[in-house]
């Protein structure tokens, strides 16, 4: 089987990778200043709704029946699509749906299609695909052209150059448009602005993602904030969607709670700028040719897991990201994959599948627990929980290490309250490397705490010794 | 009736921070309860739990149950480890005894804000995540520390980000956590305070470490100390 590349081919493991991200002073500053803004601006649009509680708590529902009754609302989908005039095709992993894309690109004779932001064209690896198979994919979502002309890899689910500023934007657009620009937001949205309209104007292809497909009338949803999205989605002949298998909602009613929780969550906007939705084909009005890619890709084993599988409801706000207080240092490259942040800590490695790759199982380990995350999380997702669910399958993969071996030592010190005081006492004596009541340094592994925190000289004695002299 | 109450020091306070626990055992007495040390109790096996070794911390939370059962109550001095007894151990197949957070012992079941303390000092306090976010503690330790006589509290900017402890994360991703740690610092820097205090000694011994490493003057002092301290018994630095 080929390997998934949700992750990224050579991407070192979390650790590692932050080491490097951390140093990056240009990045720390950007993210700092980017997630500090979008936290506030979410907190104040979150706050305006008396019953976001409970919003959250129909959206979690909501997903949950979808995710069990997957099976038959996938059919259903695929009936109400086809329909209305549009073609589904089912892919299992990725190396599938690029296929059945290039295929059908090639159908059309396209050498060039326009494309609107998708993390599901991403997590497959679509572009690349599509190069080689001598069709050239124009992102054309500012930030992910950003990237994209920057033959570089997003950081952030919803701005995928986050960890970009103007001076370097400037820089790449001059470079790649052949244009000259200041760097003033306003003229490098102009700039790409006449760069993507010759581009919507003549390309007759397509390929977007989605947000969400109703399944009782075959509508899919497209949340985006330029109106590119737009541009694609009704401009070209052919319109393509590539769809995670989740991204269903039962019924057009059930859009009623997402479409209240997604712009809050995401962009702290009270209602989202462009919404567009479409069902299969109407004549003589938009695209005259639609094409349904749904993927699994990981998702059903993912399913399979009763604790994994809430990383399913996730609808992509990166709402997660935002607050989160590693995200916020490493940045999103750090996370080696489409998906960074605290979802992707949770998601990448169950689209994986194999908690033996050393980068994917590292993934659940880049979190110190503090739960922001599950706080702010549209579909309440419990991700710290799934975290500690993921960091137990890794242990198992990995079997037997100088940790593991540590840690059973210490399990059966604590499990006999006489061998935990001879160990308490044995570890007491470590106060004579103790300068002014205090360690500064100590061998492996202890040097990874001592690198920069000292540890309190341990007391001559311990709570419980105390307690036996005096009250027991 | 004397309320009951069994102290769960926790082995890291047990260990490193017998002042904490005989503030606790101070406080607890002076307000009328009757407090007891059953020496079994070791760990409650959230460092295992949490770094993925599951099935070792099955026998630590089936021991806390044994250990705890027959009492009323359990107070804690820190809210990751009762965090750890409330919302995971029920998930090992435990029903664990009535186990509490200080602050939300004192608050929630005894009833009182003011406990009688004295602490002339300049104080900043940091929400420990699993308190804030497992346990929902919300405002009790402030309303206790306002409460305290002479006390000087200084709001702590940006209070309820992450210090970036962690548990194991603070050796694992070592350098993550000490860049958490170094904007956690220049909060706490920036209030003027002589001390930082929070309910958990093991975020406690994270940023008092690096303030200790850096000699930046802030001593690190457990809520429970500031608590216990009264001007016929004042707190006095032991290290």
């Amino acid at each position: 089987m080929a390997r998934n590349p949700v992750t990224w081919l050579g991407s070192p493991t979390f650790p590692k990778a932050a080491k490097e991200a951390l140093n990056d002073t240009q990045l720390r500053q950007n993210l700092r200043r980017a997630t500090g803004t979008i936290r506030g601006r979410r907190e104040a649009a979150v706050a305006e709704m008396t019953d976001w509680e409970m919003l959250r708590v129909a959206g979690e529902q909501i997903k949950n029946d979808v995710l069990a009754r997957l099976d038959t609302l996938l059919v259903q989908l695929e009936e109400s699509v086809t329909a209305r005039g549009g073609t589904v095709h089912w892919a299992r992993d990725a190396e599938e749906a690029n296929r059945i894309v290039l295929d059908l690109c090639r159908a059309e004779d396209a050498r060039e299609v326009v494309k609107v932001k998708s993390m599901a064209t991403a997590e497959i690896g679509l572009n690349e695909a599509l190069e080689a198979g001598g069709v050239h994919a124009i992102e054309t979502d500012l930030a992910e052209l950003i990237v994209q002309l920057g033959d570089d890899r997003p950081s952030h689910i919803l701005v995928p150059a986050i960890h970009r500023n103007r001076a370097e934007i400037r820089e790449i657009f001059q470079r790649r448009m052949g244009v000259e620009v200041s760097d003033e937001p306003a003229d490098l949205a102009e700039a790409a602005r006449v760069y993507l309209r010759e581009k919507f104007l003549t390309t007759k292809v397509a390929v977007s993602g989605a947000n969400f497909a109703v399944a009782d009338t075959g509508s899919i949803v497209v949340l985006e904030s330029e109106g590119n999205g737009r541009m694609c989605l009704t401009l070209p002949d052919t319109l393509i969607t590539v769809m995670g298998i989740e991204k269903l909602v039962p019924s057009w009613q059930d859009l009623e709670v997402f479409l209240q929780l997604l712009p809050r969550s995401s962009t702290a906007e009270r209602m989202n700028p462009y919404t567009s939705v479409w069902t299969g084909v109407t004549p003589g009005d938009g695209p005259q040719r639609f094409h349904l890619v749904l993927i699994d890709n990981g998702r059903t084993a993912t399913l399979a897991d009763s604790v994994g599988r809430q990383a399913l409801r996730c609808i992509r706000c990166s709402a997660c990201l935002n607050v989160c207080p590693v995200y916020e240092r490493t940045g999103g490259q750090s996370y080696g994959s489409v998906y960074p942040g605290p979802i992707g800590a949770i998601l990448t490695p169950q689209l994986v599948g194999d908690m033996h790759d050393p980068q994917a199982a590292s993934l659940p380990y880049a979190s110190s627990l503090c739960g922001a995350c599950f706080e702010v999380c549209p579909v309440r997702i419990d991700i710290p929980s799934v975290l500690t669910h993921l960091r137990a399958e890794a242990v198992e993969a990995k079997g037997r290490t100088a940790e593991s071996v540590a840690m059973a030592a210490a399990a059966w010190m604590f499990a006999s309250a006489s061998r935990y005081e001879k160990a308490q006492k044995a570890g007491a004596l470590a106060r004579f490397l103790a300068r002014d009541g205090k360690i500064t340094s100590l061998p492996w592994p202890g040097s990874k705490w001592t690198s920069s925190r000292d540890v309190p000289a341990p007391p001559s004695e311990s709570f419980r010794t105390w307690w036996r002299k005096n009250r027991g | 009736m004397r309320v009951r109450v069994a102290l769960f020091a926790t082995c890291l306070t047990d260990t490193f921070f017998p002042d904490t626990a005989r503030a606790v055992v101070r406080l607890l007495e002076r307000l009328g309860c009757e407090v007891d040390f059953p020496l079994d109790q070791t760990c409650c096996g959230q460092m295992h739990f949490n770094t993925g070794y599951r099935d070792h911390a099955v026998p630590l939370a089936r021991k806390y149950t044994d250990v705890f059962r027959s009492y009323d109550y359990v107070v804690a001095p820190s809210g990751s480890c009762a965090g750890m007894v409330r919302e995971v151990h029920p998930t090992l197949g435990e029903s664990p005894p009535r186990t509490f957070e200080l602050s939300e012992f004192l608050v929630d079941v005894l009833g009182v804000t003011d406990v009688g303390a004295w602490f002339p000092h300049r104080v900043t306090y940091h929400p420990t995540c699993h308190s804030l976010r497992m346990l929902g503690v919300g405002d009790k330790p402030l309303a206790l520390l306002r409460a305290v006589k002479a006390l000087d509290l200084v709001e702590l900017p940006d209070s309820t980000h992450c210090c970036g402890f962690g548990g194991t994360f603070a050796v694992k991703n070592a350098e993550t956590s000490t860049a958490m740690l170094a904007d956690k610092m220049t909060c706490v820097l920036s209030t003027g305070a002589e001390v930082l205090s929070a309910g958990d000694n093991s975020c406690l011994m994270h940023i008092g470490g690096g303030l200790s490493r850096l000699r930046a003057g802030v001593r690190p002092v457990h809520l429970a100390e500031i608590l216990a301290s009264t001007e016929e018994e004042p707190w006095l630095a032991t290290r």
